[in-house]
This record gives C-alpha cells, sequence and structure tokens, in this order.
C-alpha cells in the first residue's frame, strides 16, 4: 500500500545481485577489451560465463521471500507495458471510467494475440519518473477499478475473456481516492467478477499487494510469476504494525508467507510461471513468452466450458479459499 | 489495504468494574451504569462506543429469536505465523479473553418479527479481523439465507484482514464478496451496518457491496487507515474525514441511523425489502432501551463520589465542552500496532449476564 517500490526498504533486498552484476560487468569488460586488442580472450570469457550462470543459478535458488520481494519490485522486470509491446499483435487502449477520470494506473484495452482475442486490464507502474508519478507506482484510485470493472462489461458484452495483470503495492491511500469509494471500488469489481460469464485470467507478475491486486483478482485461474508475491499487506507495513519497526519487513516478508510457492501450497493460486534463470528482469523475451504460452493455454482449456461450469468453478474455487473445517491431515 | 488498520481508541482505558468511564469522544465522565443501559452511547456528546457482538444482538434482535449457527468453526495457524507469540497461542489468549471462537457471531433470527440471517463482528477479538472463519461464516450465513428465503443484515467493525493468516485471509474478502453474489441470485436483499470502526479488508469486500448500507453515526470507515494516509501524503488530513456523516456526504452510505433508532430502522428496510407493510406492522418499540431510567439496584445515575471526584467531573467536563467546540470529527482515532490490545475490550459477556440475573 504504502509506495513501497519506490523506496525498497530499509534493508538492501537486491544485495545479492551484486557479485552477480561484478561479475557480468567483468565478462562485458574482457569483451570490450577483445575486441579492442584482437586479443583473444574466448576461453577466458566463456569461463566466466559459465561462473555467472552457476553462480546466479545458486543465488536464485535460494532466495529469501524478502529478496523475492524486492526482486518482485525490479525495476527492469516486465510490466504490463512490456507485455503489451512484446506479446500482443494488436492493442487497443481503451480510457475512462466514464464517471470521474482516467486513472494511469491501471491500464485496459482490447488485444489480439495469435488470433486469440481479449480484453487486458492491468496495473501500470511506469517507466520513467513521470510516468511512475502518473502511475502513483502502480497504486490505484477507485477511478481506476471502475474502469476495469466498465471495460470488463464491455468485454462480457463482445465475448471476450478477461487478461488480468498484476502488478501493484496496493490501491492509493489518500484523499480523494476514500471520497470517492475507494473501498466500494475494489468491493464491486470483486462482486461483479465473480459473475462474468466469460473466462478471466489473473496473473501477479510483480506485486500482489493486497485488496488493490484482488480488485482486479478474481478469476477462473490465477498464476503467479516465479519471482512475484501476493500478500494480505506489504512486508513494511505489516512489520510495521506486528514488529512496531519497519526495519523487520524480512521477517514479516518471511512470516506472511506470500511467495509463489507459498500460495500454491495453500491452494491460493494455480500455478508458479517459471522465471528465465536469474529473474524476469534478466531476460523480458523469455518471461513474456512463458506468459503468452500459459495464457493461451488456459484461455483453450476454460473455453471448453460452459458458462454455467465456468461461474460454478469459479465460486467454489474462492469459497474453498482457507477452509477452517479442513481435517488436521490436510493442514499442511 | 489491512496493512491499513488496526485501529485503536483513545488511550485511556475503559476499566472494567469502575463505576465512571471517559468518553473517548468528548472526555465526559459517564456513569456506567446509565452508559451500559444506553448501550455504550455517550450521553454527553452522542459518541457510540464499540459494542460487543453480543450485546449488539441483543439490542436488534427480537428477544430470544436468535439461534446461533455455526459457532464452534475455530480458526488454526495456517501459516505457522510468529510475530511476539504463535498466531496459534494468540487465538487461544483471544478466545479466552473474549468468550468467542472468533470476530463474527453468525445466525438467524427476527427483526420485529422479520426472519433474517444476522452476521455480526466483534471488534474485541483481535481487532475485528477477518480471518478464514469470519470469511467462512459469512459465506455460509449467505448460503443459508437463500435456503431459507431470508434477507441477510451484516454488522462490520474491523481492523480490516487478519495478517496472522497471510493471503488466506486476503481471499476472505473474495470469498464473501462471493457469497453475496448467491444472495442476489436469489433475490434476497443484504444490509450493511457500518460501525466504529470499519477499514481494510472488511470495507473493501462485504460491507460495501450489500443492497443497503448504514452507518452509525461518527463511525471512522475507510479503506486505509487515516494514519496510513496522512503518512502517505504527508498532510493533515480534513476534520471528519473518514466519518459516517462524511461518507453519507460523498453518497458512500444511505443513512447515518443512531444505535437506539437501529432495530427499528432495520425493521422498517426490512418490511420494504420482505414486501411488508413498514408502516402498520412496525412502529417503534414501545419502550426504547437507551431513554429506560430505571435503576434496578436503587443506584443513582449521579452519586456522590468519595473522593474528591465532583471537581474532577466539572473539569473533564468543562474540557469536554471546550473539545466539543474545536472538533466536529469525534476522538482522534490512532492506528495501532496491535490489533489484539485494542483498548475498547467489552468485557465477556458472561460477567453482564450474571449482574443482569
Amino acid at each position: 500500500m504504502t509506495q513501497s517500490s519506490a523506496k525498497p526498504a530499509a534493508q538492501d533486498g537486491l544485495a545479492f545481485e551484486r557479485p552477480l552484476k561484478e561479475l557480468q560487468s567483468k565478462i562485458d569488460e574482457l569483451r570490450n577489451l577483445s575486441k579492442d586488442s584482437h586479443l583473444d580472450l574466448s576461453d577466458e570469457i566463456a569461463t566466466l560465463e559459465d561462473r555467472l550462470q552457476k553462480q546466479t543459478a545458486e543465488v536464485y535458488s535460494g532466495l529469501s521471500p524478502w529478496e523475492r520481494v524486492n526482486v518482485a519490485r525490479h525495476a527492469d522486470r516486465p510490466m504490463t507495458s512490456d507485455y503489451v509491446q512484446l506479446m500482443l499483435d494488436d492493442f487497443v487502449e481503451l480510457h475512462g471510467d466514464r464517471v470521474f477520470g482516467d486513472d494511469a494506473a491501471i491500464v485496459t484495452g482490447l488485444a489480439s494475440m495469435d488470433g486469440v482475442r481479449f480484453l487486458l486490464v492491468g496495473h501500470r507502474k511506469g517507466k520513467t519518473v513521470k510516468d511512475r508519478l502518473a502511475c502513483n507506482f502502480g497504486c490505484a484510485h477507485p477511478e481506476g477499478y471502475r474502469k476495469a470493472l466498465q471495460k470488463m462489461q464491455l468485454a462480457v458484452k463482445m465475448k471476450l475473456p478477461i487478461v488480468s495483470f498484476i502488478n501493484t503495492p496496493g490501491a492509493y491511500p489518500g484523499i480523494g481516492a476514500e471520497e470517492r469509494g475507494q473501498a466500494a471500488a475494489i468491493a464491486k469489481n470483486i462482486l461483479e467478477m465473480f459473475e462474468m460469464p466469460v473466462p478471466i485470467i489473473c496473473l501477479v507478475i510483480g506485486e500482489g499487494g493486497s485488496g488493490g491486486a484482488l480488485g482486479i483478482g478474481v478469476g477462473d485461474r490465477v498464476g503467479m510469476l516465479e519471482n512475484s508475491y501476493y500478500s494480505v499487506i506489504s512486508p513494511e507495513g505489516c512489520a510495521a504494525i506486528l514488529w512496531k519497526s519497519g526495519d523487520k519487513a524480512p521477517e514479516a516478508a518471511e512470516a506472511l508467507k506470500l511467495t509463489g510457492s507459498d500460495l500454491l501450497r495453500l491452494g491460493l493460486v494455480d500455478k508458479v510461471l517459471d522465471e528465465p534463470l536469474g529473474g524476469a528482469h534478466r531476460d523480458q523475451k523469455a518471461t513474456v513468452h512463458g506468459v503468452k504460452a500459459q495464457i493461451l493455454s488456459w484461455l483453450e482449456e476454460l473455453g471448453k466450458l460452459s458458462t454455467e461450469e465456468l461461474l460454478a468453478q469459479r465460486y467454489e474455487k474462492f469459497r474453498g479459499m482457507g477452509n477452517p473445517h479442513a481435517p488436521k491431515k490436510a493442514r499442511k | 489495504m489491512s496493512d491499513m488498520a488496526w485501529t485503536r481508541f483513545g488511550k485511556k482505558k475503559d476499566m472494567p468494574g469502575g463505576l465512571w468511564i471517559k468518553c473517548e469522544s468528548c472526555g465526559a465522565m459517564l456513569f456506567r451504569k446509565d452508559f451500559e443501559q444506553k448501550h455504550r452511547v455517550c450521553s454527553s456528546c452522542g459518541y457510540h462506543f464499540t459494542l460487543a457482538a453480543r450485546e449488539r444482538i441483543e439490542l436488534t434482535a427480537d428477544p430470544d429469536s436468535f439461534e446461533e449457527l455455526w459457532g464452534d468453526v475455530k480458526a488454526y495457524d495456517v501459516l505457522g505465523f510468529v510475530d511476539k507469540m504463535p498466531y496459534g497461542d494468540k487465538l487461544k489468549a483471544t478466545k479466552k479473553k473474549t468468550g468467542e471462537s472468533d470476530a463474527v457471531v453468525t445466525g438467524f433470527g427476527t427483526i420485529k418479527g422479520i426472519p433474517c440471517g444476522l452476521g455480526v463482528m466483534n471488534f474485541a477479538f483481535l481487532g475485528g479481523s477477518m480471518g478464514m472463519v469470519v470469511g467462512e461464516k459469512l459465506a455460509m450465513l449467505c448460503e443459508a439465507a437463500v435456503e431459507r428465503e431470508v434477507p441477510v443484515v451484516l454488522f462490520a467493525c474491523s481492523g480490516g484482514a487478519r495478517m496472522h493468516e497471510g493471503a488466506v485471509s486476503l481471499m476472505q474478502m473474495a470469498k464473501t464478496c462471493g457469497a453475496l453474489t448467491r444472495l442476489n441470485q436469489a433475490g434476497q436483499v443484504s444490509i450493511s451496518v457500518l460501525t466504529h470502526p470499519t477499514t481494510g479488508g472488511v470495507t473493501a469486500s462485504f460491507a460495501s457491496v450489500c443492497d443497503l448500507t448504514v452507518a452509525e453515526p461518527g463511525a471512522l470507515i475507510g479503506f486505509a487507515g487515516p494514519r496510513v494516509i496522512a503518512t502517505t501524503i504527508k498532510k493533515e488530513l480534513p476534520k471528519g474525514f473518514q466519518r459516517s456523516e462524511f461518507l453519507l456526504e460523498k453518497g458512500q452510505v444511505d443513512r447515518i441511523v443512531a444505535r437506539s433508532d437501529m432495530r427499528d430502522e432495520l425493521g422498517r428496510l426490512l418490511a420494504y425489502a420482505t414486501g411488508r407493510d413498514p408502516v402498520a406492522a412496525f412502529q417503534p418499540d414501545d419502550k426504547p432501551d437507551g431513554d429506560k431510567s430505571e435503576a434496578p439496584d436503587g443506584g443513582s445515575p449521579e452519586p456522590e463520589p468519595a473522593d474528591g471526584q465532583p471537581k474532577a467531573k466539572a473539569k473533564a467536563k468543562a474540557k469536554a465542552a471546550s473539545r466539543a467546540k474545536t472538533s466536529e470529527s469525534g476522538p482522534e482515532l490512532v492506528i495501532e500496532a496491535e490489533a489484539g490490545a485494542v483498548d475498547a475490550t467489552p468485557k465477556p459477556r458472561a460477567r453482564r449476564k450474571k449482574k443482569k440475573e
């Protein structure tokens, strides 16, 4: 909720990236050198590259939840706009909620990809400083959620499936947002998404920040990228409340069980999508490619269901989340 | 969202058993017996204190009509969450302290003779936070109301989602909204009553999407807690921000209804909702509870305190008067860390009952 993406917190959660970066720059240096001096350094370069590969694999297989949160917030990580650019054959952006305004923090539009059409809804964080400010770092206002709803209703009319890209620290906490009913806007979306008679796919591509994420997060399939997180509260917020110190964010991240594998185990998401070695920010194209394949396969799967089956399964899916009647044995 | 808000009222303790209680809003010293007869509404400024779920039901439902359901549904530590203590231990301690199994009481009863489902949140239980049990019980309530073909009335009172259950608690927002769609499909009406305080994931889910929304006066109702907002925008918040009256002005609620009128009002609304005559059959109760000035134990409402209290009281009154002038916004709410440490803890029910008997 707080604009944590702007300031990656008290502890540098990306410290683990430093040796990898150093190694990479060494490789780059050698490459330049060999180019300029016509020396054959290919053996050295190959050795270093091999080392980098191994080290990256090692580092990324052992990321702590807090480190993952920071990867999820990485500035070079593919955002909704990157998916639009790299994944779609056509995109017609549609603006405005028809009531109050056009929230830049949520992008909506008609999309086409490999002959499959759908409505795309996604949080927008922005790439430049100016953009980021315009998007409130991905923190949407009520008009953003209402825009999403209005376009999703259009999708229902056009019989288009809906694909939602979740990437927000949380919905915006501000005076205007409260005046215009932030809570009601989110709640309304959640409610309405249960009844939309078209397939809905939700993907957490970075930050899944609480209600702000869930406001476009009710779907038939919910997926998370490997280094994304989905949480009821930001680790910083949780640490401030329960540990009375924002510095305890790493502990809070651990306790909140917010990583993809945690949510998969808890039965809250359907799938965790692998990222390229070293995280999505190292290879945007490969990441987008993987996401595209997943969307197409899910859409095909869901297209086979009748509307009744689709809606019944969607209801049961969320109805079963957090089941206090579960037998003790099943509580793992 | 829920990162916001564990709200906690003023720092002064409501000393259980004390003869006097200080109003969180205006600072007036209130005679406890009188205060409780008015169902925890300040006789000086009209401030509505948080009410325990059981008392709320007693006040709202027809006598002996309420049948509690799913009272034995219990949460478990789904994450293995440990902060200062393991969540499992915290649950046990809170159950012991409050005598409740979780933060909502659900069941069916009648209001002014009209059958309805009732879901009433209990702030004393970990800040009324919504975890799997709150979500599950409210979903079961809606589903059962569809079966019984009756409307539901939901009293919200919550700091938001229960962090200790992580994303599981977040998904209860979806679960409860989903359950309301079932009610909508069946054509049954839902009424949300927003009481002080209602924030975070509860406001951003079922409490905001019922067919009718009424609020108690002066209640803090919002998505983000005021402190989170103030920190984010680095500005002072306007007077009365996020209070019921503010929400009414901004078009977010249908009506503001005082606690003393709530039962009658709900009766009227339910009459319309169920095709009954609101005028003929739903006259106000003969004896509104708050106005009874009987003092069964012979206690005078203003006894002479033993140790120089009158002076203090006069002082407090003067202070209250001056405060009332300067603040239209009700009590200063402090977002607090620990939901479990909320001071507004109403006394356990068992105790009040004994007294009555």
